[in-house]
């Protein structure tokens, strides 16, 4: 008789852990310029394959090569920088404010700025984000203003949101930002419905739909993928991967899969993977899926490979589940520093305008924060009426709630 | 005036809202070409094209939130869960999202959808074909929560809630569909043909979410009832010869606190009934209330009657209905008391 044998289970495991080399050994990275660019016509089946390679642009001389470059003047190009180094400075201002005590709570992006920055110059006005916690780059690149953003962090008098909201859980419809929930994946498929939407009523606007590695493993991210093949809708389904969840390291969501673009293809979904540390191929890639959108071919999913070089949050210490120095050894380098190379080897930027324009940017928020705190912070100054806090529930305030706010003395 | 089933009451407030706004969009499983699995929605889709009234993917979550995402982008979608037992995939889009939306963005987008369920037992649909889980809505702040009880209220609610700026739970008891069960399975039920809140206009009307209606007045107990309990409180008062005031809710939240207290303040004696299992139903809440602004007008303890603890089963299913029988012991009880 066979003997059968005893089972084991599997739970993967990252390359190294606190203490060990970092090691990237396992990430494969096409050559810049090396993916073909394929007319946004094309049959998802025959671009499988772009599923699993990396799209980039900029290569390690900081040239812009292959058929994605060369979609973007000198001027936009400059921008782009400027955008990315502002987001990356308020990011360091409200790290630090938090620090202080000025607010409970903050995410940065460091490292990830190209993705939101570049992403949202594909879009149009009218266009309508889905975003998750680390997209402010959506906001920054429309110039949505940064006292607003601080206002909403600090919770303070001013804040839009009257103190209801966690810190950087923006909204702002008129820039295209839907409001932030802070659940994980439930705005995945509720932007594919305003796509759908859109198209119900022939309009020509289009959605993108926001998520990072470790929350594709959310029912709704498959939800979401059902929706949009089945009705081909509108909409730009966008993977965060800066490779770790808090503490998680992306394969525990990826499991067998080779890649989260791959999770594409089984939907019918044409799939792209794009080096998120690129601004030019962010942007080529975006712009792709939304010429792609505007033309009814439907949706298209694209995986960013980035790397989330700070903590998760406030909250979070990475030396405790990763080599401190992992980020080092990324091998798709720093966003900023790639465009600001590419800039001047283009001819139009130099070290020296960059540190002017450093200091510049940096008191630009300073200015912003001094507005900002001049209406309060979390705990000192002007604060939002308690009033607000039984307001909004509903369009009317029913009764029950009107005896509760009696009851309170407000 | 048209003679109506609850469904087709149901149907025409959906047909008279897409007849109206352009913006009104019906979806959900098995709903487009074949109409639903209860036919609520037939017709709609030959009528007003399959972009307005489709069928969706076997994804309640899906098709709560793509929903929520048409809302945000000005659409007034009014969307069908086929049993109120499969809502639960999508009860983190409800709770979290559709509830809130107004309330975390300060009024920069807003929800204005209608969720559509069958909901309750008695037509031996099991435990995942009979719950009522109203309770697991009315909990939750930012949501209006509706439970007909016959074609014209169903027809002007259904009306009211998708025009209502905010999202609204519509609860449709199954065992309603047809005529006004009163619990008495072993006998037929009368059709609404025969009654008179059959009888609904065929135009645009609306009947006031949170507006309690009073089916039977009465001195000696006020019975607190929505959907199918309340036929069952009428059939339990008539056969007890007990003068119960009956209160249709109609609408739990918001809830219409002032017209129970006044009749309990009128009566001095309350009995609470749902279908819903009892421990943190919707009768708690009921209760409470009453003892909060009545207490010094009670002459007896309240009862409640309701669904046992338990899944609901299939065989045994009319032992675990709360039917006249057990309702008129409640009104004894409280009568003695």
């Amino acid at each position: 008789m066979n003997e059968v044998p005893h089972l084991s289970l599997h739970v993967p495991e990252p390359a190294v852990r606190p203490g060990g080399q970092p090691d990237f050994s396992t990430v494969k990275i096409a050559k810049a310029g090396a993916v073909p660019r394929p007319a946004v016509d094309v049959a998802p089946e025959d671009i499988r394959d772009l599923a699993y390679s990396i799209i980039r642009v900029l290569n390690r001389d900081g040239e812009a090569v292959g058929p994605w470059a060369g979609l973007l003047s000198d001027e936009e190009l400059l921008t782009g920088l400027r955008n990315m180094m502002k987001l990356r400075a308020f990011d360091a201002r409200m790290l630090m404010a938090q620090r202080q005590g000025k607010t409970s709570f903050y995410m940065q992006h460091l490292g990830e700025e190209a993705v939101s920055s570049a992403f949202r110059k594909a879009l149009n006005k009218g266009d309508m984000n889905f975003p998750t916690y680390r997209q402010a780059g959506l906001l920054i690149a429309d110039d949505y203003p940064m006292v607003e953003m601080m206002n909403q962090i600090y919770s303070n008098e001013a804040d839009p949101l009257r103190g209801r909201q966690l810190p950087i859980m923006y909204s702002s419809k008129e820039h295209g930002f839907f409001t932030i929930s802070g659940n994980l994946a439930t705005q995945y498929v509720q932007a594919v419905g305003w796509a759908m939407a859109s198209a119900i009523k022939n309009d020509t606007k289009i959605a993108a739909a926001w998520i990072g590695d470790g929350s594709t493993a959310e029912s709704d991210f498959h939800s979401a993928l059902v929706f949009a093949s089945t009705y081909k809708a509108p909409v730009i389904l966008n993977i965060v991967n800066n490779q770790w969840a808090i503490s998680t390291f992306q394969g525990i969501a990826r499991g067998g899969s080779g890649t989260f673009a791959a999770r594409g293809l089984g939907f019918g979904i044409p799939a792209l993977r794009v080096d998120g540390n690129d601004y030019l191929a962010v942007y080529a890639v975006a712009k792709w899926a939304a010429d792609r959108a505007r033309q009814n071919l439907g949706p298209t999913l694209i995986e960013y490979v980035t790397y989330r070089v700070g903590a998760h949050s406030t909250s979070d210490d990475p030396s405790a589940y990763r080599p401190k120095t992992e980020s080092e050894a990324w091998p798709l380098g720093d966003p900023v520093l790639r465009l600001k190379k590419h800039l001047i080897v283009r001819g139009v930027w130099s070290e020296e305008r960059h540190v002017q324009a450093e200091a510049e940017i940096l008191d630009e928020v300073i200015q912003a924060q001094k507005q900002a705190e001049s209406h309060g912070t979390l705990h000192a100054g002007g604060k939002p009426s308690v009033r607000d806090l039984f307001e909004g529930v509903y369009a009317d305030m029913p009764a029950h709630i009107r005896r509760q706010r009696q009851k309170a003395g407000f | 005036m048209a003679r109506m089933t609850m469904i087709e009451a149901v149907r025409s407030a959906m047909d008279v809202s897409m007849g109206r706004d352009d913006n009104v969009v019906v979806f959900g499983e098995d709903v487009g070409y074949f109409g639903g699995v209860f036919r609520a929605t037939q017709g709609l889709q030959a009528k007003y094209g399959k972009t307005r009234c489709f069928d969706a993917p076997i994804n309640e979550s899906g098709i709560l939130g793509t929903a929520i995402g048409m809302a945000a982008y000005g659409l007034k979608p009014c969307v069908e869960i086929q049993f109120a037992d499969y809502m639960y995939p999508a009860y983190d889009q409800i709770t979290q999202e559709a509830a809130r939306i107004r309330y975390r963005s300060n009024g920069d987008f807003t929800c204005p959808i209608v969720v559509r369920m069958p909901t309750g037992g008695g037509i031996f649909g099991g435990q995942t074909h009979s719950q009522s889980p109203e309770a697991l809505f009315t909990h939750v702040c930012g949501l209006k929560v509706i439970v007909p009880s016959n074609p014209y209220d169903a027809k002007g609610l259904l009306i009211a809630a998708i025009e209502d700026p905010d999202p609204v739970m519509f609860l449709e008891p199954k065992r309603l569909y047809n005529g006004p069960f009163d619990g008495h399975h072993e006998k037929p039920v009368t059709p609404w043909s025969k009654h008179d809140l059959g009888e609904v206009p065929e135009g645009h009307y609306t009947i006031p979410i949170g507006k309690a209606e009073i089916r039977r007045p009465g001195d000696a107990v006020t019975v607190v009832a929505y959907g199918t309990m309340v036929h069952v409180a009428l059939a339990a008062a008539e056969e007890t010869g007990i003068d119960a005031e009956v209160i249709d809710l109609r609408s739990l939240l918001p809830l219409d606190l002032d017209t129970i207290v006044q009749s309990v303040k009128k009566t001095g004696r309350c009995v609470v009934v749902h279908e819903a299992t009892l421990t943190s139903g919707f009768g708690g809440e009921v209760v409470s209330l009453v003892q909060e602004h009545c207490f010094y007008h009670l002459e007896a303890p309240m009862v409640r009657v309701t669904g046992w603890d338990t899944p609901y089963p299939h065989a045994q299913e009319w032992d675990y209905f709360p039917g006249p029988a057990r309702v008129g012991r409640a009104l004894k009880e409280v009568m003695e008391g």
